[in-house]
């Protein structure tokens, strides 16, 4: 077992967890974070999104002790009291999402884009958006959900 | 403080020993000790789904994301020098390698490239990949540091069949060295998806042309990835251009050797042929490119 200290949404948790460990079922088993998705478990889908010190990476292909020291945010913390994301906002007037198995690591890899306040094209979100696997939406109205979020 | 009640250990990669050491020294000193039961933990991009579907088993990660002294990129005036804790997003928007930049935009996904590290890409040696096609295309130099000393390894030496190298097992790819060339450069591939960037490519091809002052070229290096064994050079295809003025019908002739000399295995993709045509056309679009 190897202790870690990783701050999870804002908040500090020590534990003393295997070393094989994925940050994926960290965030899940041991934090209750079920939010984030597990899709393929090896890097293709994008279901298991999240951000580290501020950046999109794969919770499947982390171990939770790289983690340790670092800052990790969850989709739970896109919308802490409640209220929704600007960016979801987007998705539910946009319909850009069906089943919604997928969303919560789309929602990670695309919050970036919106909240950098920079003007964004297709190209951009398109290409932000490829690591990220949807089976019942066919993208569009995902793209445009980040055009509109970005009017917001 | 937020509390882990439970912390389970019923998940996908097999056991292994884990040490995240802070000094280059002590990471190095742990590959002597351990050799082919360690591996190398850099951004994991490869190496933890390889393990997830337990087609890695090693008994021992040395984590080395941790030694600062790794994490440099820098710049000389001959050399540009990438430390292997740096990652791709990084080394996409900081090395100033127009080549590699052109290449970065095809290793994986956004997620992925915030994660991985340049020098993984090339210890990790896949013949379809991106970035060991841009250090054979650059001539770039593999710096392999262990307890015995520092050596440098042309990578047209390092790659020697699909993901195995010159890499002794005590060795860490500290660096790559990319010379400082005054190019002009493509990268294409194609991918499975042609909309999808991040697959693994099909077929791929790097290229650098050095110009003369009136326009003829003067040095060309063309890199096939996703063709053979390993990234190879297209060396007859190069002499070709040796001392040319660039035109579409020589372009196309270069393409057509190019194509001519390969000798590739189909896969679930892609058969030879396809892949020889796409080799053809691939090269003939990045020769334009480059050239534009």
């Amino acid at each position: 077992m190897t202790a870690i200290a990783v701050t999870v949404n804002g908040t500090l948790h020590e534990a003393d967890v295997p070393a094989r460990l994925l940050l994926a079922d960290f965030l899940r088993d041991s934090l209750g974070l079920t939010g984030t998705k597990i899709g393929c478990g090896t890097g293709v889908c994008g279901a298991c999104t999240v951000h580290v010190d501020g950046e999109p990476v794969l919770a499947c292909t982390h171990l939770a002790v790289q983690a340790a020291g670092r800052h990790v945010r969850t989709i739970e913390e896109l919308a802490p009291e409640g209220e929704l994301h600007p960016l979801q906002q987007a998705f539910q007037a946009t319909h850009a999402l069906q089943c919604g198995y997928c969303t919560p690591g789309v929602l990670m890899a695309l919050a970036p884009l919106v909240e950098s306040g920079q003007t964004l094209d297709e190209a951009e979100i398109r290409e932000a958006l490829a690591g990220n696997l949807c089976r019942c939406t066919g993208y569009e109205p995902i793209v445009e959900a980040v055009l509109d979020a970005a009017r917001r | 403080m937020g509390g882990a009640s439970s912390v389970s250990d019923d998940v996908k990669p097999p056991r292994f020993e884990y040490a995240a050491p802070t000094s280059l020294d002590e990471a190095l000193a742990g590959l002597a000790e351990y050799g082919d039961e360690a591996s190398v933990l850099a951004g994991g991009q490869s190496l933890l789904p390889m393990m997830s579907l337990r087609l890695a088993t090693p008994a021992r990660l040395i984590d080395i994301m941790r030694i600062a002294s790794l994490r440099d990129v820098s710049r000389g005036e001959e050399y540009v020098e990438i430390g292997a804790g740096v990652r791709q997003a990084e080394a996409g928007r900081g090395a100033g390698v127009r080549l590699l930049a052109q290449a970065l935009r095809h290793v994986g996904h956004v997620a992925t490239r915030n994660a991985g590290t340049v020098c993984g890409s090339i210890a990790h040696a896949d013949p379809s990949g991106e970035i060991p096609a841009v250090a054979l295309a650059l001539d770039a130099e593999i710096i392999l540091t262990s307890v015995r000393g520092t050596r440098e390894v042309r990578a047209g030496d390092f790659f020697i069949s699909p993901f195995a190298t010159a890499r002794a097992p005590d060795e860490l790819v500290s660096a790559l060295r990319l010379p400082v060339r005054n190019s002009t450069t493509a990268f294409l591939e194609a991918t499975p998806r042609l909309t999808n960037k991040g697959e693994f490519a099909t077929a791929g091809v790097a290229v650098s042309l050095e110009r003369q002052d009136d326009g003829r070229i003067e040095g060309a290096a063309i890199a096939l990835l996703g063709v053979g064994q390993t990234p190879i050079r297209a060396h007859e295809a190069e002499m070709l251009l040796a001392a040319a003025t660039p035109t579409k019908k020589l372009f196309a002739e270069v393409a057509d050797h190019a194509a001519a000399n390969i000798d590739p295995e189909g896969d679930i993709h892609s058969g030879p042929e396809h892949r020889r045509r796409l080799i053809r056309a691939l090269t003939r679009r990045a020769l334009e490119e480059a050239t534009q």
